[in-house]
């Protein structure tokens, strides 16, 4: 191709000696030599980059990130690079937030799915026309690895919710190949009630911190989570659908059933988490315990959802029960930070006047005696009216009668007999 | 359950319920789990057989009993149509129902998910999730899987997705 446009070029040269002052041969040269130029610049692909550096110039790619240590956001963005995040799920949202994780330069990034793309996939972001019939993963680490080479990609095609799917996902999680450590944080990505279960049950058996996201089947709502195994919510806990509107869950429907879908909407989700999922890793700001998204009426509703004590998942549970062990030193470990960071600074009067004699009065004293029966898992100041049930009451057993058969392969031929007649 | 046909809620009553709450991961709780799923599974098929009303065959391919094949058919203008009919038990069962396969009639129809998984969203999950852990795998092809037939073979069939097998030979011999 390159020799072709040379020897094109050449010809125009002879034609332009042979014809002197002939605009149009003069023409023809400027339109043959920018296309020739356009054709070299294509195959340019970045080499990997061993230290993330601030300097400022074109050729850094990571020279606006490492800026937001200059502005005082993050303190050591370079840490991004030891992170290793798990998305289940690469479609509308999953996709994305895999494309962003990458272009702020994640360290690893472990892809979870079954599916493969589709031309109905194309109303979305991220996937491309040309990668019809290629697994999601495969076809996100093709594009993810030319965006930004650093990032470590792995790409499992596997369906979570099958027993050896589901093992492959927990060894997955588990193994410290990455710096000796395991993954840091799974976003869930995924489009329906069963596969959020899975990575739910995975998580709290792991005591793995995780985040939720999920857009509704009219594309004009969303949320994400962010789930600590005995700290928060789990997601048998409390599904976040009925939490917002009062839905069940379980009657969503998936995207193959014709739900709706918007690339903005999506887009927003991804965003949200991604964003959530970068102050948790890097320690700034504020990390939201759930954030909604309306998208009709721009309404973005945040609240904290506190763990069911009869929660049906039991690794939840004994979550639970760790995280309120722990109670004690958590309070000593704050109050230390709180001494520690009251006694370097200065203190000094608010107010140089106080004319009224007004002072501020702690207000603990005044609490302890209505609050004698302390529970954990309500907020201060609110008393359960009724007596709070530990458990379910467990149904009468009744004893299966001697005559039933009660072993698993005369059961197994008995079934046999039957499909065989 | 005031839309379901009588024939349905008579043989469900029928079933025996499951008492254990475990999932394939769960070792000794999950075999007593799988005792109680036969027993359903033979009282169902038995039932079925005793009122004229077969209509599939089940059993585990696995010896860990997480995967289940067999076949599955509906009657329709007094012709039989016959389906091969797979799922797996998902490790987060019996909290999660199982995902009904019927593989060849993926792409088919729009009332499916990928891989042939027919769409129990809104027949049968929420009745899946009340009566959890109480419904088992007979439970699942009696509510989930005998509407979905009755509902979309009929369909497939008048609007030639799916041809009789009688059918399709003679046309490829012509």
């Amino acid at each position: 191709m390159e020799e072709e446009m040379k020897a094109m070029l050449d010809q125009i040269e002879s034609l332009k000696h042979s014809l002197p002052n002939n605009t149009a041969i003069a023409d023809l040269q400027r339109h043959a030599e920018r296309i020739a130029g356009l054709e070299k610049c294509v195959p340019t692909r970045r080499s990997k980059v061993k230290d993330m550096s601030a300097e400022v110039v074109d050729s850094n790619p990571y020279s606006r990130l490492m800026a937001l240590q200059r502005m005082g956001i993050v303190h050591n963005y370079e840490r991004i690079r030891d992170f290793s995040v798990a998305i289940v799920g690469i479609g509308g949202v999953g996709s994305v937030a895999a494309e962003m994780l990458t272009r702020c330069g994640i360290g690893r990034l472990l892809l979870y799915d079954y599916d493969t793309v589709e031309l109905a996939n194309m109303n979305r972001l991220f996937f491309r026309p040309d990668q019809v019939g290629m697994t999601k993963t495969d076809a996100a680490v093709q594009t993810l690895k030319d965006i930004n080479p650093d990032v470590v990609l792995e790409s499992y095609s596997l369906n979570i919710t099958t027993v050896k799917g589901f093992e492959v996902f927990m060894e997955s999680l588990t193994n410290k190949k990455f710096h000796g450590s395991g993954v840091d944080l799974v976003l869930s990505c995924v489009d329906n009630y069963e596969a959020r279960m899975v990575v739910n049950q995975a998580c709290n058996e792991l005591k793995q911190t995780w985040m939720e996201s999920g857009v509704s089947e009219d594309a004009v709502s969303g949320h994400i989570q962010l789930l600590i195994p005995g700290e928060t919510a789990c997601f048998a806990c409390a599904p976040p659908l009925v939490v917002a509107s009062g839905v069940d869950e379980r009657t969503l429907k998936r995207e193959g059933v014709c739900a709706a879908s918007l690339p903005t909407t999506m887009g927003v989700v991804a965003g949200l988490l991604v964003q959530n999922a970068l102050k948790f890793l890097l320690n700034f700001g504020n990390v939201s315990p759930y954030l909604g998204y309306n998208a009709l009426k721009d309404y973005f509703p945040t609240m904290e959802m506190r763990p069911n004590p009869q929660c049906s998942n039991l690794a939840c549970l004994e979550r639970q029960k760790e995280y309120d062990l722990a109670k004690p030193a958590r309070e000593a470990a704050a109050k230390a930070k709180m001494e520690a960071e009251s006694s370097s600074m200065i203190e000094y009067p608010v107010h140089i006047d106080n004319e009224w004699n007004i002072s501020v009065v702690d207000d603990m004293e005044a609490d302890i005696s209505t609050s004698s029966k302390s529970t954990v898992s309500i907020p201060d100041g609110l008393v359960h009216e009724l007596p709070s049930a530990d458990g379910f009451q467990k149904p009468a057993f009744f004893e299966e009668s001697s005559s039933t058969v009660d072993d698993l392969d005369d059961l197994k031929k008995q079934l046999e007999a039957l499909n065989a007649e | 359950m005031e839309t379901w046909d009588p024939n349905t809620k008579s043989a469900l009553t029928q079933i025996p319920l499951l008492t254990t709450r475990a999932g394939p991961r769960d070792g000794a709780a999950w075999t007593q789990r799988l005792k109680e799923e036969y027993r359903a599974l033979i009282a169902y098929t038995a039932m079925n057989k005793s009122n004229d009303n077969d209509w599939f065959r089940i059993s585990a391919s696995d010896a860990a009993g997480t995967r289940w094949t067999g076949k599955c058919w509906y009657v329709h203008n007094l012709r039989r149509y016959e389906f091969d009919l797979q799922f797996d038990v998902p490790v987060t069962y019996p909290s999660t129902a199982p995902e009904i396969e019927l593989p060849q009639l993926d792409g088919k129809t729009h009332k499916m998910y990928r891989g042939g998984k027919i769409c129990l969203t809104v027949h049968f999950k929420p009745l899946w999730a009340k009566n959890c852990p109480r419904f088992g795998l007979a439970h699942a092809l009696c509510l989930g899987l005998a509407p979905w037939l009755a509902a979309e073979v009929p369909v497939l069939v008048d609007s030639g997705m799916v041809k009789h097998k009688d059918d399709t030979a003679s046309s490829a011999e012509s």
